[in-house]
């Protein structure tokens, strides 16, 4: 039984790679998102949404006359499963370029094994900035494109004065606080009208904090949240709001991590009228939006998925990559590198996004209403593009450092005071 | 949190005297007065606009002065017509909105209203405006202006009508303006709550006007409250300290905002006065902050005894170490998101009927867990403790892959949302009392179960003493099956609680598992009397700690606080005695 299984097999699998070696090998794309555990909650649309790229390419013809790939591995939620799955990505399975990560943990596990074996992630998720990687794309937003804008639309059109930064307790919020803290400080704000708060992961008990919050507000100063509050922890948060009856008019939260995803898993009522920055809305009107919200319902066969800003994130970082490949003539990490800076490819909001030298990219910035559908009203818009800053100009430990990859300077942490190249990604 | 809905004012008003809408008259489109014109030619065009004005008036009253409230109506829909899409468009919103105001038209109130409530709508079909409510997939109609049913239609036949916060505010003041004359006293106060946010010098003059008439007490207190407000923005130094007098102790925010700023006044007496009632207000306000402060902590506590008393059962009196515990509150807050989906007519009572069903659920899952896997490993703790994590990780993925890695939405019925005001400085939230009653409900009912039932006889003899209980004729197979279901519908009904005050989703379970066991040990293995109270001292803990520590450190000191605790006290709270405690 077992010995003619194996003839079969055999008999099989010469078959296929007699069919194979006809045609030449398809280039491989990794697909680097948890499918399982706590992130799943974002990160499993995020693969679809690859799966997605990857069929309209070869559909036009795949990439340099060969088709595409998708390989989707399961990282789990864990943080140094990651590092071992992307890893085997690009060890065993031979890809040519990553796209995924979430959590800012997940991206920093992967980096030192990127840069070891040369090759290249795309990162879609807005960050703390603070970071350039040979081989990294950081296609989300940095705190420029996303935090300052928010805070600059509270304070200019609001007349907010009293600030709230709440956060999880981990880097990113850790880090963005920081910055806003010192932007804050430095437009003339007093210490004593800044409020920092940091709640543990998945906190749900947002009884005192909320009171605390309603008191700070209750000074006759008009007050603002800005919130870096993390994934499971907003729905109570929100929900404790509409409790004690703090509504968007008396006390509006801007949040960064909130979008149509995670929205669509909640009841909105107590949520309309607080506000998020992103680089891209669902509702945003454009032909490029309307086209890929189509491709998405059509490639998923529902109607009702939404789309949000990780997955713009995606579709300009894969299109990016498509037109390095094609300019380079190849797939190879260095020629791709060196390609990609200063590409541009339409984004959905109507507009072209670049790769930039730091290897971050130009994102137009919005401000949204969440309206109880779960959809959000743009009330603000930056008039251009904000081009993204990897190291923040309002930390002292940073704004001396900028990050460029061409040559000759190819450094992600150079110091225009000392002139040197130092620090992590060296 | 009190919203006015469409359906409170869904009657036509009439505010203005005239007869018609003159508005639309008044300012013809595109005539924005010239402000930069010089010279006879600024006077001639100015007059000639008047004139044009003045005719168009005349010629309006003389064809319409005559007529029904149909063609009243009819120009108000023309009215809404046209300043509809201006609504849509962020740059003419609050221009168009202020014109609607100012249209005092029969109906003004009503559609501001659905508005403000996001179900104003534009027929695209014809461009009528209409007041949309969603039943089922569609929406049915009524025209704006009219009033007039229109049909219904469906989502992708109507564009909304979108509002942002700049407009929420402005039309809540403009609905309480309108509203400050509603026969219901209810609205009336919730107008003034809003004016007096405000409280500007023509809110003021309408609060005063309507003083002398007013018949409801409730509503007069806070008219007066109003008037004394702008008493206190006067400057004259003794109409100020009368007045501060006058208000007494109130802890209203408006009332500190404004004596804050009078402790720094240059008349010293009123100074003095302000400085004087502040430390008061300061002090009761304090007080009532502590009372929140302890309330929280019981909340909070409710919340863990509640997750917990299942485990007390299953783990506690059992001995099962049993990690799905956390799924079985998952199944109870899935079960109401079903439910939910199933009868969207019933969210009201969607919460009632999930408490059996959760119950029921869970149980029957803990019944098949206990037959398929626990009851083969009874006498083996780690291997129990293992095989119920994977259980824990199978049923998780299983609510991940058959209905969403997404959390599902569970909205609150209207009875469970809201406040309960003991005063302006202390309210408590309404579903977090239901919750610490229903808490103490389950607890009371499993209390009787055990003490004076014959299943909870036999539970406890069993659990006392396997092989006595098994010679005296227990079926000990049957009671552990029961036992286990018991604890695992009773974590099911917990589920249908949390499931109003936090995320419902499949990693939701894992959140409560750990503080469970905590609320357990601490309590002392085996007492319900034990896992209540911990769960309630625990809860009460946190909170004191958390305004001075911060979240983060009040969870690790609550942690640290327990590990001391035990190492002092290894039975917990309340350790078993006797031969309960032998095994």
């Amino acid at each position: 039984m077992s010995k003619r299984f194996a003839v079969v097999s055999a008999v099989i699998g010469l078959g296929l790679a007699a069919n194979i070696s006809f045609a030449e090998d398809p280039i491989k794309v990794g697909v680097l998102h948890s499918l399982s555990g706590t992130m799943a909650i974002s990160e499993t649309t995020l693969k679809d949404t690859m799966l997605m790229l990857v069929e309209q390419q070869n559909a036009k013809g795949g990439l340099l006359g060969r088709q595409l790939e998708a390989v989707v591995v399961d990282p789990a939620s864990d943080w140094p499963l990651f590092a071992e799955k992307a890893r085997e990505l690009i060890e065993v399975n031979k890809v040519d370029a990553v796209f995924g990560a979430w959590t800012s943990v997940s991206r920093k596990s992967v980096l030192p094994v990127f840069e070891e074996l040369n090759s290249l992630l795309f990162y879609p998720v807005q960050y703390e900035g603070e970071e350039s990687s040979k081989n990294v794309f950081y296609t989300g937003a940095a705190p420029n494109q996303q935090a300052i804008p928010a805070v600059d639309y509270l304070k200019d059109d609001i007349g907010v004065e009293r600030w709230v930064l709440a956060g999880t307790d981990y880097v990113y919020p850790r880090t963005t606080n920081k910055i806003l803290e010192a932007y804050l400080k430095d437009n003339g704000v007093a210490a004593e009208d800044i409020m920092i708060n940091y709640t543990p992961f998945g906190h749900a008990d947002w009884q005192s904090i909320v009171s605390e919050i309603k008191k700070f507000g209750s000074d006759g100063k008009k007050t603002a949240v800005v919130s870096t509050i993390n994934g499971d922890a907003n729905v109570p948060f929100y929900k404790e709001l509409g409790n004690q009856g703090v509504s968007a008019e008396d006390i509006p939260v801007v949040a960064f991590s909130v979008g149509e995803e995670e929205l669509s898993g909640i009841d909105t009522a107590p949520l309309v009228g607080h506000m998020a920055a992103w680089n891209y809305f669902m509702s945003v009107e454009s032909a490029e939006n309307d086209e890929f919200i189509g491709n998405w319902h059509k490639f998923l066969g529902d109607e009702d998925r939404v789309t949000n800003d990780p997955m713009e994130a995606h579709y300009i970082g894969f299109n990016m990559w498509v037109q390095a490949v094609e300019k380079a003539g190849t797939t190879d990490p260095d020629a791709v590198q060196e390609a990609i800076i200063g590409v541009s490819v339409p984004n959905l909001t109507g507009g072209l996004s670049s790769m930039l030298p730091n290897h971050h990219i130009t994102k137009p910035v919005l401000i949204g209403e969440i309206q109880d559908d779960g959809q959000f009203d743009v009330v603000s818009e930056t008039s251009g593009l904000v081009a993204g800053d990897a190291w923040s100009d309002f930390l002292p430990d940073s704004k001396d450092i900028i990050a460029d990859w061409r040559k000759p300077l190819s450094c992600g942490n150079y110091n225009v005071k000392t002139g040197k190249c130092s620090g992590q990604n060296l | 949190m009190p919203s006015i809905t469409a359906g409170t004012f869904g009657f036509p008003q009439r505010i203005s005297f005239w007869p018609i809408d003159f508005s639309i008259f008044v300012y013809p489109l595109n005539s924005i007065p010239n402000a930069r014109c010089y010279g006879w030619r600024c006077i001639c065009q100015s007059l000639l606009q008047q004139a044009t004005v003045l005719l168009t008036l005349l010629l309006a009253f003389s064809v319409l002065s005559g007529q029904t409230y149909a063609s009243d109506a009819e120009n108000h829909n023309e009215l809404i017509i046209e300043l509809a899409p201006l609504l849509s468009d962020k740059k003419s919103r609050s221009e168009a909105l202020d014109r609607l105001i100012a249209s005092s038209a029969p109906r003004t109130l009503s559609w501001l209203n659905a508005l403000l409530a996001g179900e104003l709508y534009v027929r695209k079909s014809d461009s009528l405006p209409v007041v949309g409510v969603r039943s089922g997939k569609r929406y049915a109609l009524t025209e704006a202006a009219s009033g007039t049913e229109a049909g219904d239609a469906s989502k992708s036949e109507l564009k909304k009508v979108k509002i942002n916060n700049a407009i929420r505010g402005q039309l809540r003041s403009a609905i309480a303006a309108l509203a400050l004359r509603d026969p219901d006293p209810k609205v009336r106060l919730v107008a003034v709550e809003r004016m007096l946010q405000t409280l500007d010098k023509s809110e003021v003059t309408a609060i005063q006007e309507l003083f002398p008439e007013e018949t409801d007490t409730d509503v007069k207190a806070l008219m007066l409250l109003a008037t004394q407000l702008s008493d206190l923005d006067s400057g004259d130094a003794q109409l100020t300290i009368e007045t501060i007098n006058a208000i007494g102790v109130n802890t209203r925010d408006q009332v500190t905002q404004r004596l804050k700023k009078l402790a720094d006044s240059e008349s010293t007496e009123v100074a003095v006065a302000a400085a004087l009632q502040l430390e008061v207000i300061e002090k009761r306000k304090t007080l009532f902050s502590r009372i929140e402060t302890v309330f929280f902590g019981l909340s909070l506590g409710s919340v863990l005894a509640m997750a917990a008393i299942g485990l007390a059962i299953t783990f506690g009196v059992m001995g099962v170490i049993n990690m799905a515990h956390g799924e079985m509150i998952m199944l109870g807050a899935y079960t109401t998101w079903a439910i939910q989906v199933l009868l969207p007519g019933l969210t009201e009572y969607s919460i009632l009927l999930a408490l059996p069903a959760a119950f029921i659920v869970a149980f029957t899952a803990g019944v098949i867990i206990e037959y398929l896997v626990i009851r083969h490993l009874y006498g083996r703790p780690l291997e129990t403790l293992l095989a119920t994590f994977g259980i824990s990780l199978v049923l998780q993925q299983t609510v991940r892959t058959f209905i969403s890695p997404q959390n599902v939405p569970v909205s609150n019925p209207s009875w469970l949302t809201g406040l309960w005001q003991l005063d302006p400085a202390l309210s408590l939230a309404v579903n977090r009392v239901v919750i610490f009653v229903f808490c103490l409900l389950i607890f009371i009912t499993l209390m009787w179960l055990l003490k004076y039932t014959f299943f909870g006889l036999k539970l406890r003899a069993v659990s006392q003493n396997r092989e006595m209980a098994r010679a005296l004729g227990a079926r000990s197979n049957s009671i552990d099956a029961i036992t286990f279901g018991l604890g695992a519908g009773i974590a099911g009904v917990a589920g249908v609680a949390l499931s109003q005050l936090s995320n419902v989703g499949p990693n939701m379970g894992q959140a409560y598992i750990v503080d469970s066991f905590m609320v357990v040990v601490f309590g002392g293995v085996g007492n319900l009397w034990g896992t209540l109270l911990a769960g309630l001292s625990l809860g009460v803990i946190n909170k004191l700690i958390e305004p001075w520590a911060g979240a983060v450190l009040a969870k690790i000191f609550v942690l640290v606080f327990i590990i001391l605790f035990i190492q002092k006290y290894p039975r917990g709270l309340f350790p078993q005695r006797g031969r309960a405690a032998g095994d």
